[in-house]
């Protein structure tokens, strides 16, 4: 995988993996031109095109699109299933996850994704045992998670039915 | 200073703002704060500040100033810092700024961490993006983690590792003694992250793929593991949609693919394995597809046993028949991979490929044209064709070029018949004509010359196509071009294929004309038109209503008509008599390889006189001089000579046309001296590009004596001869023409005849001056054919002038040496 884009419908980034050695400038080009191409597709199209030499695979989750650009030798098919595996991922973390969730907590999105992909191929094909990474990377850290759900204010703590040993924090 | 606000917080701010214009003052006054709190070397709110920079970054501000941040948070001890270190570091850094090498210490030091997760983050940072030399530096460390027996680390190492090697192939060999174990684990992480590693390894080094085919024995394992995956049964924590580990056979299936190509032993111990998964896998689902996809692609790509590839190229008939758009997709690609090596295979599944073009998503249809195309033969020619001009007609304009070509060239390849060609690309020319190619429409015109029988449909039919509609110009111009060649017989109805249209000349130059003052016309269509117009006055009687049009265009703005129509002016002024030569009819173009026809289209009745004053105006023999000749000689037993008069060929051209040389003027015998007002059609006629050089040695061949054929007031032109080879029938004479008097004979011209049963050709003297005394002479090469080996006769006629006053005289020639007609 070359890269991979977070879109909402109006065109606005909301995360983007690059692993290919691109500049500031060459990045911001490639994403406002393939997210104006994307955009302008039609529902009933193929998941599919050839853009610029390069194979785009895509393909649109409620208000998100989510697009990867592919080597020549890469299986489409599969590529839809890694979309969707990265999918489920993020939605068993966040609880029913949606286009806010990953707004607000883009660096966790970040983190489930390295978890999940690293160098543009799949690391972890379990989905338990990437969740459970995550989990125990979270643990380690110093500073108290909370989940921004929905309305962006900090309704509640982790819930911690997968791991019992997290401490609850005391609230602000 | 207060503490900076979190990153939530700012998060919700910015998008309260309701312009871009407010977001940009949150995010400066934001950046501001940010930037002192840098300088002031805050720790504690330093994590803070670089994930705020992020999400502004990600919104499209600069953020170049929380680099070294970054660093410095990457050196920090706790894991929180690290992590947006590490984050920041992916996202701001690239490997052509110097400081992303300030990472390299921290990240060795990270990699030899205690705890794992820290070791993760720049594992996974290294094989993001390092670069070059950050791989160089920490290869050993990720070596060394790949023999962990730790598989979190392993199979980051592994990927960590792929990195590597993509970035410095050179350090290849030194992760080999690692990969020795790795496919014995059993953790599915570090299966798929070695066979990923594995992968690599044989794609970029022949050496790898040899050693990994004998020594590892790699195929049998990997032949096992996926055996294992599909006979298992239900796993949790693998399970896709009723598919174990999808990700991974996948895999194991494209290095299957890398290791069975090309080579028989490895593609036989897979075809069981292959021809399993081919049959096993459910198909309800993408997984299913994905992994059967996968199978096809490596079945085609192998030494694969004929069974299997019928196997896996039903499965893609099958695709084509999946209601997946993505399934009908890929399917397409691949047959299209396929189609030159399984050719027959894939044309049984031709009708579901072609219903394909009619599919509402374009990539599909492309993928379905391309691969109509390749399908076309023979035998489905004009059903394919029906569908793929109906296809033009309908689809996006983005295909309509591409596809025209494409119809060209099947058409060219397979046409059933003359007029289903001319039809066909009568159509093309009528539905898509805007959208054809440029170097379509001299090809087109080279193919419809070819087509002799066909010239007058043709013409007839463009001619309608030009009254419907004029603006698609490459329509345009072969219809023109058409027009200006063939527009007697459109006048003349002669029409045998459909009902001959009654056009009168007036109304055909009124179309022409009409061409010319359009403003739909592009300059090249007016140039095609107005030559268009020119070689009708010689096949039409209207002269006077074309001269008129010549000279009103030769004060047009546009320089190129201007030119054309100036010296077409003084083709009726001065040249008169080089006219119709110039502006015969084409000759048959052969189809070459070096010059394609466009050089030939573009000189004919395009040769300016302007270029003549380099070669001399050649002597011509236009058709009432001939008749003179006719007249003077009494009539039926001599034939007027037809001489070649196109100086300006280039030289590369005249080299391949010297073999037609030996061929046309054989072929077509002229037409009897018949009616005076058409020139003779069909002659031996040739583009000759050899001007004043005569073509054959004046030095004769074989020993056949030279003789002077005439000698009277100063001067003497004697004949030497030789036989042209390959053809002994053909005699090569060569004129010497010299002058004894005191002064030039200057305007020389020398024609000659000979009788019914011959034929003659005559080519461009050096010069039309005779130097006086002797000075030098004037060569002409007359080659004459005598297939029945009769008598060589000749009579010639000479012109000239001298001292002013202009010389005739007329002569026969006689004392021809019996070799030169034996």
């Amino acid at each position: 995988m070359q890269f991979m884009l977070l879109f909402s419908r109006q065109g606005k980034l909301r995360l983007q993996k690059w692993y290919v050695p691109l500049s500031d400038k060459e990045r911001k080009k490639i994403s406002r031109d393939l997210v104006q191409t994307i955009l302008a597709r039609k529902p009933k199209m193929c998941s599919f095109l050839e853009w610029r030499d390069l194979k785009i695979v895509y393909k649109r989750y409620a208000s998100l699109y989510f697009c990867c650009a592919v080597e020549d030798q890469d299986n489409e098919l599969i590529t839809l299933e890694i979309i969707h595996r990265y999918v489920e991922l993020l939605d068993k973390y966040f609880g029913s996850v949606c286009e806010l969730d990953i707004i607000f907590n883009f660096e966790k999105a970040y983190f489930i994704l390295d978890e999940f992909l690293l160098g543009g191929e799949a690391q972890e094909t379990s989905k338990k045992n990437v969740l459970k990474a995550i989990e125990q990377a979270d643990l380690l850290q110093e500073v108290r998670i909370f989940l921004y759900h929905q309305v962006a204010e900090p309704i509640r703590e982790i819930d911690c039915q997968l791991d019992s040993s997290w401490s609850r924090a005391a609230t602000k | 200073m207060p503490a900076p606000i979190r990153l939530r917080e700012l998060i919700r701010t910015i998008r309260t703002a309701r312009t871009q214009a407010e977001e940009r003052e949150m995010i400066q006054k934001e950046c501001a704060a940010i930037r002192s709190s840098f300088r002031e070397e805050d720790n504690t709110y330093r994590c803070r500040n670089v994930a705020k920079l992020l999400y502004m970054h990600m919104l499209g501000y600069p953020a170049h100033f929380g680099q070294l941040e970054c660093l410095k948070l990457i050196a920090s001890q706790k894991f929180t810092d690290k992590r947006i270190g590490y984050l920041g570091a992916m996202l701001l850094l690239d490997e052509r700024q110097d400081v992303h090498l300030l990472m390299t210490n921290c990240i060795k030091n990270d990699l030899n961490h205690s705890t794992q997760y820290v070791q993760g983050l720049a594992l996974c940072t290294l094989g993001c993006m390092g670069s070059s030399e950050m791989c160089r530096d920490l290869a050993g460390e990720v070596e060394k983690l790949l023999k962990t027996s730790n598989s979190y680390l392993r199979k980051k190492a592994a990927l960590c590792a792929v990195h590597v090697i993509r970035k410095v192939p050179e350090l290849m060999e030194m992760f080999l003694p690692a990969t020795k174990n790795l496919l014995s684990e059993k953790n599915h992480g570090v299966l798929h992250t070695s066979v990923v590693l594995l992968t690599e390894m044989c794609e970029r080094s022949p050496d790898m793929l040899a050693h990994f085919r004998k020594n590892e024995k790699l195929v049998p394992q990997l032949v096992r593991i996926l055996k294992n995956l599909i006979m298992s049964g239900y796993s949790p924590e693998h399970d896709v949609s009723g598919i174990s580990d999808p990700f991974l056979q996948v895999r194991i299936l494209r290095l299957l693919r890398i290791l069975g190509r090309s080579d028989d032993d490895s593609s036989e111990a897979m075809n069981d394995i292959l021809a399993q998964v081919a049959t096993n896998t459910e198909t309800s689902k993408n997984v299913g597809n994905a992994i059967l996809y996968e199978t096809v692609l490596t079945i085609m790509d192998i030494k694969s046993e004929s069974g299997l590839r019928v196997l896996a190229i039903n499965i893609l008939g099958r695709f084509l028949l999946n209601n997946d758009k993505n399934i009908r997709y890929v399917a397409l690609t691949s047959l299209l991979k396929t189609v030159q090596t399984d050719h027959n295979a894939v044309q049984r599944h031709r009708s579901t490929i072609v219903d394909c073009l009619k599919d509402l998503d374009v990539s599909i249809k492309r993928r379905a044209m391309e691969l109509s195309f390749a399908l076309v033969n023979g035998n489905n020619i004009r059903g394919m064709m029906k569908e793929l001009l109906y296809f033009l007609d309908s689809c996006d304009p983005e295909f309509k070029a591409d596809c025209a070509s494409g119809v060209f060239l099947a058409a060219e390849k397979y046409a059933p018949s003359k007029r289903w060609h001319i039809d066909t690309i009568m159509r093309v020319l009528t539905t898509a004509g805007s959208y054809v190619r440029d170097d379509s429409v001299p090809n087109l015109i080279q193919l419809i010359t070819n087509s002799v029988e066909m010239h007058a449909y043709t013409v007839q039919r463009l001619y309608k196509a030009l009254l419907d509609d004029i603006s698609q110009q490459p329509l345009v111009q072969v219809a023109s071009w058409c027009i200006g060649e063939y527009g007697d017989l459109l006048v003349s109805g002669q029409c045998e294929e459909e009902e001959p249209i009654q056009v009168t000349e007036d109304e055909v130059l009124d179309v022409l004309e009409g061409l010319l003052v359009s403003n739909l016309s592009t300059p090249v269509t007016r140039g095609y038109s107005l030559t268009a117009i020119m070689k009708l006055s010689t096949r039409f009687t209207s002269v006077n209503r074309i001269k008129k049009v010549v000279s009103i265009y030769g004060s047009s703005i546009d320089v190129e008509l201007q030119q054309r129509a100036v010296e077409y002016n003084a083709l009726f002024k001065k040249y008169d008599h080089m006219r119709p030569a110039l502006l015969e009819r084409m000759p048959i173009m052969e189809k070459s390889a070096s010059n394609g026809p466009t050089e030939i289209v573009q000189t004919n009745g395009e040769t300016e006189p302007s270029v003549e004053p380099k070669h001399p105006p050649p002597v011509t023999q236009p058709a009432n001089q001939a008749n003179d000749l006719l007249d003077l000689l009494g009539g039926n037993d001599v034939v007027p000579v037809i001489q070649t008069t196109m100086p300006t060929k280039p030289a590369s051209a005249g080299g391949e046309l010297l073999d037609l040389l030996g061929d046309l003027s054989l072929s077509g015998g002229p037409a009897p001296a018949p009616a005076p007002s058409v020139p003779t059609s069909q002659p031996p006629f040739l583009l000759d590009g050899l001007s004043s050089q005569p073509l054959f040695n004046d030095i004769a061949a074989a020993a056949i004596p030279p003789m002077t054929a005439y000698n009277k007031n100063g001067l003497k032109i004697d004949f030497t001869f030789e036989r042209a080879n390959p053809n002994p029938n053909i005699a090569v004479i060569t004129i010497h023409a010299s002058n004894s008097t005191e002064a030039d004979m200057t305007d020389f011209v020398f024609q000659a005849a000979v009788p019914k049963t011959f034929q003659l050709q005559l080519l461009s003297p050096s010069s039309n001056v005779v130097p006086a005394l002797n000075q030098g002479t004037v060569t002409q090469v007359i080659r004459v054919l005598n297939p029945q080996k009769q008598q060589l006769r000749m009579r010639i006629k000479l012109t000239y002038t001298l001292k002013g006053s202009p010389v005739q005289d007329l002569a026969e020639v006689n004392n021809f040496p019996p070799q030169s007609w034996q």
